[in-house]
């Protein structure tokens, strides 16, 4: 909240330098009686720039290490038997000081003063920002201010500093990359460090509920990657087997036949489809798919696991459907008219055109968008949490429960995370695994498309 | 002339075989068609069927059951030495009242099991309505009245019907006395149903007639504010760069086919990655909207860049000719010309994109957003829950009273979502220009 | 052949007759009331400006406008006496009979034997492989294409050069064995060079099949067709015998199309 009123207070230092800078503009072509070289707006956002940026930028850094700052004087001011605590008991104690400065109750003695003396630290922190901030706003206003020439090329330097903001801008997607890439391969390093890497690639084997403590006897675990890509394989298979046939047939049906009318009905019904946040679905599989899966399965006397592969399978199938859809009908309305007349002309039916020339002619482009949907099936997440077991068997019988890569990211990093013990780091490494097989699928599947656009431009 | 005769003879015999193939042929096109047909009724089916079972599942969520008692404010159980004394009042054990009015309406000569047994059909909140009533006005105590009582999630769900009312039916969450029971409050007019305000109103909660959506509802709100904040702007200015100023070399084609790929990652990698740089390096708070606003943010920065592109690409290069003919700067057309015109289309883009980030889930469990958490937040650095990690939650709860909320959360949440693709739609449909 | 200008003008004797043929695209009315006979064993050229309604005359023959939204026919066009807008007509059979070649060759992306192949294949002409490689084969022969690709059948289609693949097309359309073909600006896309090929080749196909031919080349009209039908702003203008349209129109329009004072 005070951060707030700073920014907002920086904000009004802004406004009224660059009404200042364009005062001054004006005044001093007046007084030298020279034309300015740019509008005098320009005069005043450079003012404004010149204070507003140096400003912020010291706050933005505060904001960004001040609660390192402020936790690790809190810390070093506990007393020495908390200090010496494991990291993450030290956490949860720095927690409840948080809570107890926030006003929360708090039983302990020792918390009370560290919160305290966290408030202290706070405020004391912020005081000095504040004190540094406005300052360096009214010097940097100041120093431009005076520094105002009709020659001044104010436009060419106001602009300047919009492009700096522009590039910047677009390397964000870069340190984005950089960002996963290094967090990734750091946490799976130390990872790999307590199991080997092949164990991990190809161990048959996963159980890392064995090591939820790392103090424990016998706590090594068992973390092979196998039973967890073979369970992702198969329901991805699944939903591909559903998504495929009904995204395509869809797809060739609204291009090639539908009237108007069943279009203006089925295209914003799939849109809907697509809309439907994963959650919903994955509830949805719990609530309905799954019970009726099982009472079918019982039907013909076949044992179903209540969190079978099917049931997860075939509603990813369903949510992957509007995607396949709208990349085959892309790729579909591509394939130049010329073909099909030539296919008409011939006395081809509509059926026989799309088949033995529309559909070859598209296979590329539809090759690319199953493999984008296999990559997205393959990094689904919800769904497979909800619907999907935990047990780590290595089975194809759709029918049994199987785990993924994605539920076991999120089984091991929701609750209490060590960042010392593998069963954390683990996540890191199937993480970095689902990275790189879903950055290949998109990379080659992006790579057919562009290759298909390109044929038909 | 007798190749002449030759062609007629081939042309008749083409006639004859294609004439004798004809019906075997429609009848592969009407198959095909039909397939065709099936799959978009199919896949229309099973949308209806989602927000069919949503919909029957939870629009009894929006309604709650109370029960009509007779209470009486035992002076001896609320303040038994008469000082009035504000600290007593509100640490009375209100729901021995409760109790009490239940047994005198039921079972007078209950023991201790249907004592239970009656406890359980009324919500622990009822205690929180009869002392909020005593410390309001503590002339009550010693009097007699009639209070409309908030009931326990079972009586509720029976009452709405989600669950049998038949002694001995499978899957009852009421045993036979207290339904018995609950046939009588229904008979002498003792229950009704009214707007479930609490729904909307509280934090969550382990009962779920306690329940609400408010909390996460505003920790939603928080937390696309903070991903608007910072994804529009930085997509806005990626786009304009990469579309109006950007020089075709191998940097600008990495930034490309970055962005490309970034819009393709899945989300639960973006969380660990919110887990391993925001948390653990910048020590964010857990749970926080500002940390899941940042997440969201990068999660949608590519759909934002990617729509901006295709809507600065719209505005045809004669506009950008006609400014730079007056001498405007590269950055006066974009500014004063190119962007205006390119602006609702980014907005769509933006507001599919915030669609997008108001559904996500798995990238905010991994920054710890699963946490229980009843109090409403009120900043973004508080702890708090989410809409769709709500919905997540309570689907995993066992109570069958959480079914109900859950598909009632959906509903809004789908609500939600609707609201903003229409808003974008209009915008789309408003401003839509034809060069 | 008869030097009579409006002699040929009887059903009976035409493979194709069209009687107050009008058609509308929607609110637009492309073709006004046309009377036109083509003979069987001709080729027939329709030239005209561009937009006059020359190709939609065209595209009418196979029913190819079928696949336009919002396009009606009106008035009578037959084939050999029989209503090709009759209710009982089958377009599949009517196109099997009524050939096409377009304007921009469009090979389909499969081998030259089975870009040849696919008419036969879908109509279920050829009994067993041998009797298909015949087809085939001949079919690319009378279009002069087999000497140049003999050695490459089970390559694309696509790979070959424009004119080959016009040829390829042409190859195509009379491997089905039609009574008409029908060409749509055949050589507007092609160098001069393969356009000297493919008017060749029509010259050859002359013997085997009735031709229809849209250009705009009227060099093209005057070098490869016996007869000529004019059109404008959707009119059949004039008709006649190539040489008398060329050297001697009737109507003052066709006399300043042909001479270039407008088109």
């Amino acid at each position: 909240m005070q951060t707030l009123t700073l920014a907002v207070v920086l904000l009004l230092l802004s406004t009224l330098a660059f009404q200042l800078g364009r005062k001054r503009a004006f005044a001093v072509s007046e007084r030298q009686s020279m034309p300015l070289h740019s509008l005098p707006g320009y005069y005043g956002s450079w003012v404004a720039l010149w204070c507003g940026l140096p400003a912020f930028a010291i706050l933005a850094l505060w904001l960004m290490f001040e609660p390192s700052l402020v936790r690790e004087l809190v810390v070093a001011d506990l007393p020495a038997a908390m200090r010496d605590l494991p990291a993450d008991r030290v956490d949860v104690l720095v927690n409840e000081v948080r809570n107890a400065a926030m006003g929360h109750a708090t039983a302990d003695a020792d918390l009370a003063v560290a919160a305290e003396h966290y408030n202290h630290l706070r405020h004391i922190g912020f005081a000095v920002i504040a004190a540094i901030t406005v300052t360096i706003a009214l010097a940097g206003a100041a120093f431009a201010w005076r520094r105002i020439q009709p020659e001044l090329r104010a436009r060419p330097r106001v602009e300047a500093s919009v492009n700096v903001f522009l590039v910047a801008s677009s390397t964000v997607a870069i340190f984005t990359t950089i960002g996963i890439v290094l967090s990734l391969l750091f946490e799976a390093m130390r990872f790999f460090n307590m199991v080997g890497f092949m164990d991990f690639l190809f161990g048959l084997n996963w159980s890392p509920q064995m090591s939820t403590r790392s103090d424990q006897v016998g706590s090594s675990g068992a973390f092979g990657m196998i039973p967890l890509l073979t369970g992702t394989m198969l329901i991805s298979l699944i939903s591909m087997v559903v998504a495929l046939p009904l995204g395509l047939f869809s797809a060739i049906y609204m291009s090639e036949y539908a009237q108007p009318r069943v279009r203006a009905v089925a295209k914003p019904a799939l849109e809907i489809l697509a809309g439907i946040p994963t959650v919903v679905f994955g509830f949805f599989a719990v609530i309905t798919v799954a019970p009726v899966i099982r009472s079918v399965g019982e039907v013909f006397g076949l044992s179903v696991a209540a969190e079978s592969a099917l049931a997860a399978g075939f509603v990813m199938g369903i949510t992957l459907i509007p995607l396949i859809s709208s990349l085959s009908d892309d790729v579909i309305t591509a394939v130049p008219q010329s073909l099909r007349e030539g296919a008409f002309g011939l006395g081809a039916t509509r059926s026989e055109t799309i088949r033995q020339v529309v559909l070859p002619a598209a296979l590329p482009g539809i090759v690319g968008g199953v493999l984008l949907a296999v990559s997205r099936a393959i990094g689904e997440t919800m769904i497979v949490v909800m619907a999907a077991g935990l047990s780590a068997k290595l089975t194809f019988n759709p029918l049994e429960a199987v785990t993924t890569v994605t539920v076991q990211i999120v089984t091991l990093l929701v609750g209490d995370t060590e960042f010392d013990s593998p069963k954390t780091l683990a996540a890191f490494a199937l993480g970095l695994m689902l990275f790189a097989i879903t950055l290949g699928l998109n990379v080659v599947a992006l790579h057919i498309v562009q290759k298909y656009r390109e044929k038909y431009d | 002339m007798t190749e002449m005769a030759q062609t007629t003879a081939a042309a008749t015999r083409t006639a004859e075989t294609v004439a004798a193939r004809l019906g075997r042929r429609y009848a592969a096109e009407r198959r095909f068609r039909a397939l065709g047909l099936a799959s978009i009724l199919m896949s229309v089916a099973f949308l209806a069927i989602l927000l069919g079972t949503i919909v029957q599942k939870g629009w009894t969520g929006f309604m709650q059951t109370q029960i009509a008692l007779e209470v009486s404010f035992d002076p001896q159980v609320i303040d038994p030495d008469g000082g009035r004394d504000p600290l007593t009042l509100d640490t009375a054990d209100y729901a021995d009242l409760v109790r009490n009015a239940m047994a005198a309406r039921l079972a007078p000569d209950a023991d201790r099991n249907a004592r239970r047994d009656l406890s359980s059909m009324v919500s622990t909140m009822a205690a929180d309505q009869l002392r909020r009533m005593v410390t309001g006005n503590p002339a009550l105590i010693g009097t007699k009245a009639t209070v409309w009582l908030l009931a326990s999630d079972k009586l509720d769900m029976v009452s709405k019907g989600q669950a049998p009312r038949q002694p001995g039916a499978v899957g009852n969450v009421l045993n036979d006395r207290q339904l018995a029971w609950l046939g009588a409050l229904e008979e002498a007019g003792q229950t009704r149903k009214t707007f479930n305000t609490t729904f909307f109103t509280a934090g969550d909660s382990r009962a779920p007639e306690q329940a609400g959506i408010w909390g996460a509802v505003v920790g939603s709100f928080f937390s696309l504010a903070i991903t608007l904040l910072v994804s529009f702007p930085l997509g806005v200015a990626t786009a304009v760069y990469l579309e109006e100023f950007a020089p075709t070399n191998r940097w600008t084609d990495l930034i490309e086919v970055n962005i490309n790929n970034l819009a393709a990652v899945p989300s639960v990698v973006f969380g660990l990655l919110g887990l391993a740089v925001f948390l653990n390096v910048f020590h964010l708070p857990r749970s926080s909207p500002v940390a899941g606003g940042l997440v969201l943010a990068l999660i949608c920065l590519p759909t934002i860049i990617i729509a901006g592109r295709a809507a600065l690409k719209a505005v045809p290069p004669s506009i950008r000719q006609a400014a730079a003919g007056l001498g405007a700067s590269p950055l006066q057309i974009v500014s004063h010309h190119v962007l205006p015109l390119a602006m609702p289309g980014m907005l769509t883009g933006t507001i599919l994109g915030m669609a997008r980030a108001l559904g996500e889930t798995a990238p905010l469990l991994m920054i710890g957003m699963v946490a229980f958490i009843v109090d409403i937040p009120k900043s973004p650095l508080d702890p708090s829950a989410v809409l769709p990690v709500q919905i997540y939650l309570w689907a995993g709860s066992s109570e069958r009273a959480f079914v109900e909320k859950t598909s009632a959360a959906i509903m809004v949440l789908l609500l939600f979502l609707v609201s903003m693709n229409m808003v974008a739609i209009i915008l789309r449909k408003k401003f839509e220009r034809r060069w | 052949m008869t030097m009579n200008l409006y002699a040929a003008q009887n059903p009976a004797s035409s493979k194709v007759a069209a009687r107050a043929l009008d058609v509308h695209y929607g609110e637009k009315q492309a073709l006004f009331a046309v009377d036109l006979d083509i003979r069987a064993g001709e080729v027939t050229a329709l030239i005209g400006p561009s937009g006059c309604g020359k190709s939609t005359f065209l595209r009418c023959i196979n029913r190819m406008n079928d696949m336009v939204d919002g396009a009606r026919v009106s008035g009578s066009l037959t084939l050999d006496g029989s209503d090709i807008y009759d209710r009982n007509v089958d377009v599949v059979q009517l196109r099997a009979r009524v050939g096409m070649v377009f304007q921009k060759p469009n090979p389909f992306p499969k081998s030259i034997y089975d870009n040849v192949a696919y008419g036969p294949r879908i109509h279920g002409l050829a009994r067993d492989q041998a009797e298909l490689d015949e087809i085939v084969m001949n079919s690319l022969e009378k279009a002069g294409l087999l000497g140049e690709v003999e050695d490459r059948l089970q390559e694309s289609g696509t790979g070959l050069s424009g004119g080959q693949q016009q040829r390829l097309c042409i190859a195509r359309a009379i491997a089905v064995a039609p009574e008409v073909i029908l060409m749509d600006e055949p050589c507007s896309a092609l160098d001069p060079i393969a356009t000297a090929k493919v008017e060749e080749l029509i010259d050859e196909l002359r013997e085997n099949f009735t031709i229809v031919i849209v250009t705009h080349s009227m060099q093209q009209a005057a070098r490869v067709s016996q007869r000529t039908a004019f059109f404008h702003l959707g009119k059949l203008i004039e008709v006649g015998d190539t040489e008398q349209i060329f050297t001697n129109p009737q109507q003052p329009l066709t006399q300043g199309y042909i001479t270039g004072r407008f088109g």
